[in-house]
């Protein structure tokens, strides 16, 4: 056993579309850049984890890194196949197994994705036939009853993806680099009563790569070494609210975010209070909202001042998505999860550029949610 | 009639009704039916039908022509979906025939009716199920 995991390589290709280029060439390019940030190269890793959701197997990608025979393990949990990679290599060294390797995560969707098929979900034909099978749908249906329960105004939605559009305007390596005003957001095609065309993230393109080790050992690599302090995942509880689901219980129960960040806060010894920096999911802005409070960065109901305070932005109290989230950088299914990281490591490190929190944070968080009711947390420190 | 899925819906003296599971060990219902209980994770399960009024719990309005595999028609109208909860037994997600955000409100009641959504190929309409507001309730 050891005493924690550090990361001291990231390296990250691009989100967005970028034609001509395979998702498995990002994720190599992305590989290179986290191998030279720890001035290491691939025959150092002892394993690798890595996932992609429809952009080729992770383990594939030993044919151009190296064929070093190097135990590489392909991770597949939807949106939280970034964080389940993660944590199975936060495992993998905990336990005393490995010193020293390399996470993957990468993605190419194409415009419009995604067609599920209900069957891989349990789910009869026709509940897709009959056009139940869409993810908008769910997004739309919680943030609904979300709004009615704590009686916060949908106005809201609007300024929050205002607010990821300003960040990504200021982050080079997003997808969405132009300001939109709230009033333009909230004007948008309605998508998904209340929530607009723009209050959503789009499939995309993308990848991160993070070098990890003992945290012991991280000075021989980064003199900046960010530390996994808590990570954790869980899945759906009977009770819970969650996308793709033909029915729910009666009773309510917290969703697997709750769980997930409380787990991954206990682990780490750190209350939610403590954060200086969060990446949370925010596959539209309602679920920003949501996950605010869900993740215990704040209480149910208390967003709506929070957000109109500016508590939220790069200069706030409390700087959520400061690389400008899902919204401005889109969804790359196995890539997103890392993505956060790589954002926290950056702010950690003071690496963030125009997009920088200029009080340097000690505590960064990460969330994602993703189908069919799955949630991963990171407590990241430096 | 014909349905989409003729596993969805039973004959009750009250007119059709969603047919659901019911755990003979601790009364959980699933829709459809299913073999296993989520709830205590037995496998007692007893088919059972749902209750076929309710109220709704929330809502959203589905705003563009689904991919596939959606196979209503190429023409799209937006139309309405939710989830009703059927007292005592579940929350079931369900396609709405009220597709006017303004006309549809947490709370509000509702029941059951089978509506066409699509057209076959032999030209007779294919059926799912939708829930309604109780208009008469309301007025």
């Amino acid at each position: 056993m050891t005493d924690g995991v550090a990361i001291v390589g990231i390296g990250m290709h691009r989100f967005g579309r970028t034609k001509g280029v395979s998702g498995r060439a990002q994720a190599v390019h992305a590989a290179r850049e986290a191998l030279r940030d720890a001035g290491l190269a691939f025959s150092d890793m002892q394993f690798g984890f890595g996932g992609s959701h429809s952009a080729g197997d992770a383990d594939t990608l030993v044919s151009e890194l190296g064929l070093t025979g190097l135990p590489f393990i392909n991770v597949a949990n939807g949106c939280a196949t970034g964080g389940s990679a993660l944590i199975s290599a936060d495992a993998a060294i905990r336990s005393g197994q490995h010193d020293l390797g390399i996470v993957i995560g990468f993605d190419k969707h194409p415009r419009g994705a995604f067609n599920v098929d209900p069957a891989e979900h349990g789910i009869g034909s026709w509940y897709g036939e009959t056009g139940m099978m869409v993810t908008t749908q769910f997004f739309g249906m919680k943030i609904q009853r979300y709004l009615h329960d704590h009686d916060i105004s949908p106005d809201v939605l609007a300024v929050i993806a205002e607010k990821s559009f300003r960040n990504g305007s200021l982050n080079p390596n997003a997808w969405r680099r132009d300001t939109l005003t709230a009033a333009e957001i909230a004007a948008a095609t309605m998508i998904s009563h209340p929530l607009t065309q723009y209050m959503y993230c789009s499939p995309g393109e993308g990848a991160v790569a993070l070098v990890l080790c003992r945290a012991d050992q991280a000075r021989r690599y980064s003199e900046e070494p960010v530390f996994l302090r808590g990570a954790a995942f869980r899945s759906r509880r009977y009770g819970s609210f969650e996308v793709y689901a033909p029915w729910i219980a009666a009773e309510r129960a917290e969703s697997p975010t709750v769980q997930a960040s409380q787990a991954a806060f206990e682990a780490a010894g750190i209350a939610p209070s403590e954060v200086d920096i969060a990446q949370i999911q925010d596959t539209e802005s309602g679920a920003e909202l949501m996950h605010m409070a869900e993740t215990g960065l704040c209480e149910h109901g208390e967003q709506e001042h929070l957000i109109r305070a500016g508590d939220n932005e790069i200069e706030g109290r409390l700087p959520i998505n400061t690389d400008g989230g899902c919204i401005a950088n889109g969804e790359p299914v196995g890539a997103s999860g890392l993505r956060q990281i790589y954002e926290n490591a950056l702010q950690l490190r003071g690496d963030a550029g125009a997009h920088q929190v200029s009080t340097r944070p000690h505590v960064g968080f990460t969330h994602v949610y993703g189908a069919p009711g799955i949630s991963a947390c990171t407590v990241l420190t430096r | 009639m014909r349905l989409v899925d003729d596993a969805l819906v039973t004959d009750t003296p009250d007119g059709p009704a969603l047919l659901g599971s019911r755990c003979s060990a601790c009364a959980a219902c699933t829709f459809p039916r299913q073999a296993g209980c989520p709830r205590c994770t037995g496998a007692s399960m007893m088919d059972t039908p749902l209750a076929r009024h309710g109220s709704l719990w929330t809502f959203t309005i589905q705003g563009f022509r689904p991919k596939d595999p959606y196979t209503g028609p190429e023409e799209f109208e937006p139309f309405g979906v939710g989830y009703v909860e059927l007292p005592g037994q579940l929350l079931v997600a369900t396609r709405l025939t009220e597709p006017d955000p303004e006309a549809l409100e947490i709370g509000m009641p509702m029941h059951l009716e089978l509506v066409p959504f699509r057209t076959a190929d032999d030209g007779e309409p294919v059926h799912t199920f939708a829930f309604a507001p109780d208009r008469e309730v309301r007025a």
